[in-house]
């Protein structure tokens, strides 16, 4: 079996244990199950549509980027190595948005499933990176607005350190099982 | 930022457009990416409301207090500053156990709490603790069981494997979140972050 086949495995099968196993759970513990989960997943309508906005700013502006022959001015930058690694231009423009804004870089990784496809290395390195990083800055500003702390000691500098970690464990786990 | 960000793309666009004669591409990727846009977003909504469905029985069944109950003990050995039977404890394993779920919304009021009860044991105030900044530095390091935003754009954009990310998810999270532990452990014990 290919690494490849084993990530498509090991993770259907995470998501089997969550897709069914909650709901089991839920059930044994007397919850109405059934109507628990329409009650939650009427609030996926209104992500999406907040997150409208977001996607057509992003993929506007990216749009026109590319179009433009500007992405290609900007790749030509990129080290050849590390385009040969699948990071393009896209890709290193999500892992800096990241710790900005959420829905800014999910609007990104929108971006690149439409340019280089949903199945392609470029698309599944970009959501293993959404994954594993966070909007730092949002965070680190609305948890220590919450208590009025302005003298943030190391906070954001562990924050955005533990993020350059998350991304840079994205390139080498998705190389490995990638290829 | 993103203010800046965003004028410049549409700025410096539209100069090397005109420069390279690649108007016509321009104007026409402005529609078809706003279509985009609307689709992606489209495909996304039965993913997330199967998903956050889910994690709606995973709160109301009470399997996620259950959880957070397990991770306590480990808490008090990662927070040595704050005592076994302090609120905090609770709050923030709660709060990393939603982050772990996803339940981005039940997740932050959670934060903010476990914020507000380790001002409680802060000295002084305004500056922040030892155990806020590890706090915060494993929160933005997201150790994330499902990434569903990702999944549900995958799925949204035709991927015929959309979940295929999951198990390389957690792998690169785990480093992420054991790497923000030592971090702010080396930090901690830097001297110009004593008080």
């Amino acid at each position: 079996m290919s690494t490849n086949e084993l990530a498509s495995t090991i993770s259907n099968l995470i998501l089997i244990l969550f897709l069914v196993g909650i709901p089991l759970y839920g059930a044994l513990k007397g919850v109405k199950v059934y109507e628990t989960f329409v009650d939650g997943a009427k609030q996926g309508f209104e992500i999406a549509v907040n997150i409208i906005p977001y996607l057509v700013a992003i993929l506007v502006a990216v749009g026109m980027f590319r179009a433009s022959g500007a992405m290609d001015i900007l790749t030509g930058f990129i080290p050849s190595s590390l385009r040969d690694l699948g990071i393009t231009s896209d890709v290193l423009a999500l892992a800096l948005t990241r710790p900005l804004s959420g829905a800014a870089s999910l609007g990104i990784l929108g971006e690149i499933v439409t340019s280089h496809g949903p199945d392609s290395f470029q698309a599944r390195l970009g959501s293993v990176i959404l994954g594993s990083t966070e909007t730092t800055l949002y965070v680190v500003a609305v948890y220590f607005g919450a208590v009025n702390i302005s003298k943030t000691k190391y906070a954001v500098q562990a924050g955005l350190l533990a993020d350059l970690v998350g991304v840079l464990a994205a390139i080498v786990v998705c190389r490995i099982i990638f290829g | 930022m993103l203010n800046i960000i965003w004028l410049f793309l549409l700025v410096v666009s539209t100069v090397i457009a005109l420069a390279t004669g690649n108007l016509k591409p321009l104007v026409n990727s402005v529609p078809e990416s706003a279509m985009n846009a609307f689709r992606l977003a489209l495909g996304l909504t039965g993913i997330m409301a199967l998903w956050l469905g889910i994690m709606k029985i995973a709160e109301k069944s009470g399997l996620t207090e259950k959880l957070s109950q397990l991770i306590a003990p480990l808490m008090v050995r990662i927070f040595p500053g704050v005592p076994p039977d302090h609120p905090a404890v609770a709050t923030m394993a709660s709060n990393m156990i939603a982050n772990m779920f996803g339940l981005n919304n039940a997740a932050t009021p959670l934060g903010i709490k476990a914020m507000k009860d380790l001002e409680t044991l802060n000295p002084t105030k305004g500056t922040a603790t030892h155990a806020m900044c590890m706090f915060l530095a494993l929160n933005t390091s997201s150790l994330q069981l499902v990434p569903f935003g990702a999944i549900a754009l995958l799925a949204a954009g035709g991927s015929k494997d959309p979940t295929i990310i999951i198990f390389p998810t957690i792998i690169a999270t785990t480093f992420s979140t054991v790497s923000a532990f030592c971090i702010a452990r080396l930090l901690s014990r830097m001297k110009r972050y004593q008080d």
